[in-house]
């Protein structure tokens, strides 16, 4: 009924296809940060998020550590609150580290570029559900041309 | 008055014909399974996968190669050339290895399946094989749905592949993109989840659609040769037209809405 031939044929069919599977596993897909990863959550508050979007990333350095949980506003004084999620592997961050939402080149995707704090002796580490303190909003283009334009007029 | 009378006729022969194609899926798939008939589908993925490798390849090679041609030309205009791997990686990915090896499918697969079923039923072997107390749809049908369904994501998933690889020869090593930016960037934008997975999604709904009306088309053929070649153009029309609408409806749900 089934030839050996035809088994064998099938079955280097099938290997082709994990190795091209694999290919796209590990040549083509993401795998700096991983959801599978565990994580621990950070807020921040910003005065103005930008283009800034959920599942963007969270860079020290220009390393990914973690990605941009979720984002809604808060409903008391309407400022963006950015949930964060850090990997575990990073969870020593002093209290004093500052997050601000940068642009990866030009025109490229907003991510948020976390820069930790200087460490003192007794420093309190970052933990789960902690606020980060120290944000900078994004730079919104049309507001520098107008504040450019502002002072320009003053002078 | 005629008008509405064909009108009437024409709705109610096409909506017998869709409730007689699910009579045929469902007797074929609703059954017990029967380890016998696991030799049939391995037969038929030979068949329908195997012998389709070759032209599903050489297509996936030549569309990588050519996209990353005339991506080059576009964004080495703007100076951002390395966008050129998540350009050919996601669209092979998302969209064109799924569509293009299901309308390849059709054409290679489809029709054949269609035309050799057609013929089993205008040579009466179906009715044969029923005389004998064997069942049609179980032991001609069955192993060949599942052969299309299992053979063609892996063949969207070999063509995707090689697709990167072809833009990879064409962008890296003679338009010279600098090879590392090429992976690099490619890795930093494709996710699993959101691109492959979806993908290979989009690739077993295509699988499921195109088999499926190949099939029916040729159990439900009028058994003359004229009725066989009708039927053998209505698959890859139909399958084509079928596999291309989906596609916008799968892609609207997928990637339309965050």
């Amino acid at each position: 009924m089934t030839t050996r031939k035809t088994e064998l044929m099938v079955g280097l069919f099938v290997i082709l296809t994990i190795a091209a599977g694999l290919l796209l596993a590990f040549k083509v897909v993401n795998q700096g940060f991983s959801d599978s990863e565990s994580t621990y959550t950070l807020y921040a508050k910003f005065d103005n998020i930008g283009g800034l979007q959920t599942r963007s990333a969270v860079k020290v350095g220009g390393v990914t550590v973690g990605r941009v949980e979720s984002i809604y506003l808060d409903p008391e004084d309407f400022n963006p609150i950015v949930v964060i999620s850090l990997s575990d592997k990073y969870n020593n961050f002093p209290d004093t580290s500052s997050a601000s939402i940068l642009t990866s080149g030009l025109l490229g995707e907003q991510y948020i570029g976390f820069q930790p704090g200087f460490a003192f002796d007794d420093f309190v580490v970052l933990a789960d559900g902690d606020y980060i303190q120290d944000t900078k909003s994004a730079l919104v283009l049309e507001d520098l041309i107008g504040q450019f334009l502002f002072s320009r007029d003053s002078e | 008055m005629n008008w509405i009378i064909d009108l009437g006729a024409n709705t109610l022969f096409k909506v017998i014909g869709i409730g007689r194609a699910f009579l045929m899926l469902t007797g074929a798939l609703i059954a017990f399974p029967q380890w016998k008939n696991v030799s049939l589908t391995i037969k038929q993925i030979y068949v329908v996968g195997v012998q389709s490798l070759l032209i599903i390849m050489v297509s996936g090679l030549f569309i990588g190669m050519v996209m990353a041609l005339q991506g080059y030309t576009i964004l080495v205009g703007y100076g951002a050339e390395g966008s050129l791997g998540p350009m050919v990686s996601l669209s092979l990915l998302r969209e064109l290895g799924p569509v293009v090896t299901a309308l390849l499918f059709a054409g290679r697969a489809g029709s054949a399946l269609t035309a050799e079923i057609g013929l089993m039923k205008a040579t009466e072997q179906l009715s044969s094989l029923e005389m004998m107390a064997v069942d049609p749809l179980r032991r001609i049908v069955a192993p060949r749905i599942w052969a299309g369904v299992i053979a063609m994501p892996m063949l969207a998933l070999i063509f995707s592949a090689i697709g990167i690889l072809g833009g990879h020869l064409v962008g890296v090593e003679w338009l010279g993109v600098d090879s590392g930016s090429y992976w690099s960037i490619m890795q930093a934008t494709v996710e699993w989840d959101k691109d492959v997975v979806n993908g290979i999604i989009k690739s077993i709904v295509f699988a499921i659609v195109v088999t499926w009306i190949a099939i029916f088309k040729g159990y439900d053929a009028v058994p003359t040769s004229e009725g066989i070649s009708l039927a053998t153009t209505q698959t890859v029309v139909l399958s084509s037209l079928a596999v291309l609408g989906l596609d916008f409806v799968l892609t609207a749900l997928m990637f339309g809405i965050n």
